[in-house]
């Protein structure tokens, strides 16, 4: 169970935090403005189960080596254009809506973060339907989606291959990370290494 | 210190993002429980994102030193514990309220707050804190915020 949660979390920061580098520089004012307040949901979210897991979310969070991060390669892309970043979006919000589904009975803090997800999903859904018939998003779609299958444990994946309406194929699975995570790692670790322990904000 | 006393003290300090509502109108106080002297208050996050949780978590303190404060990050929060005080506070103060959940399943009319029409359009999903959404009423041609219902 602490091995899922952990995952949970580290998706929920890691998609949060590439989420926020939207900010700023989206394509308009409305999605700068939804990107960063669905990273800041996001990474709410992993501190709330951080905190489930350690006495110091912080620590959990941003004192671990790179190899010790449980998170998905789907969060970890970094992705440079629109369509991949909504394609993600979406893809990463079906996946996480059937995690989720299946964790809100037993976890208190499933069902809270359940409570604020429809708005994520709205969103990803009004893009995707925007977007849909575009063969870029489709192309992208189909890209990333061996990344969605590997959010989910293997027993969720053939909900996830229903809802999206593609065939299940080899998942890009958890464990190993992209090759981008290292400086991503670098730069989401950064503040924290250069106050000394116990600096208050 | 009486349970009493407690939640009164707690009406005082505002929501530090929208100060025209306490904490108490908010309803994010879930319990003031007062025994032997000892008193413990249970708090929950609206969003669980908010950056406002550690500041309204010290303000409590600060307001009841005696407190024992808890924060709790189940489910039991949702914006149908505003309460109707409240809601009159923040339509006033030109934030849409949210409605009732159930009543906004149902339906998908948000009224203007400074006019009443309900011939209003989406902006944008989001807003300047998670809790909000940007809407444009055609009424009064004038954009105003919307709280999400959650």
């Amino acid at each position: 169970m602490n091995e899922l949660l952990l995952g949970l979390a580290d998706d929920e920061l890691v998609i949060g935090w590439r989420d926020s580098e939207w900010t700023g520089i989206a394509p308009m004012l409305e999605e700068d403005v939804a990107f960063s307040s669905i990273a800041q949901n996001e990474i709410g979210h992993a501190r709330a189960v951080y905190e489930l897991l350690a006495d110091d979310a912080d620590a959990l969070a941003f004192d671990r080596a790179p190899e010790e991060y449980r998170c998905a390669p789907l969060v970890e892309l970094h992705l440079l254009d629109w369509a991949h970043t909504i394609a993600r979006r979406w893809l990463y919000e079906v996946a996480d809506e059937i995690r989720i589904a299946a964790l809100r009975d037993e976890l208190p803090v499933a069902a809270k973060i359940d409570r604020e997800e429809p708005y994520h999903r709205l969103h990803a859904e009004m893009w995707h339907e925007r977007l849909k018939d575009e063969p870029r998003f489709r192309e992208a779609v189909r890209e990333l989606w061996p990344y969605a299958l590997g959010v989910l444990d293997p027993g969720q994946r053939a909900a996830l291959a229903a809802r999206v309406g593609l065939d299940e194929v080899d998942a890009v699975e958890r464990g190993a990370h992209d090759a981008s995570f290292a400086a991503l790692h670098d730069e989401m670790t950064m503040v924290r290494r250069s106050a000394p322990a116990g600096a208050q904000w | 210190m009486t349970a009493e006393q407690v939640w009164a003290a707690l009406e005082e300090i505002p929501d530090p993002e929208i100060p025209v509502v306490s904490l108490v109108e908010l309803g994010v106080i879930r319990s003031v429980d007062v025994h032997d002297g000892h008193v413990h208050v249970e708090f929950t996050p609206t969003f669980l994102g908010c950056p406002a949780l550690e500041f309204m978590k010290r303000a409590i303190e600060e307001k009841v030193p005696e407190a024992e404060v808890e924060v709790v990050t189940d489910d039991s929060w949702s914006t149908d514990k505003i309460t109707p005080a409240g809601r009159e506070k923040l339509r006033t103060a030109g934030f849409a309220p949210p409605a009732p959940r159930l009543v906004q399943i149902r339906s998908q009319v948000h009224r203007c707050p400074y006019c009443g029409s309900t011939d209003t359009t989406l902006e944008n999903l989001f807003g300047p804190t998670p809790c909000r959404s940007l809407r444009y009423c055609n009424g009064c041609r004038q954009p105003f915020e919307q709280f999400k219902t959650i």
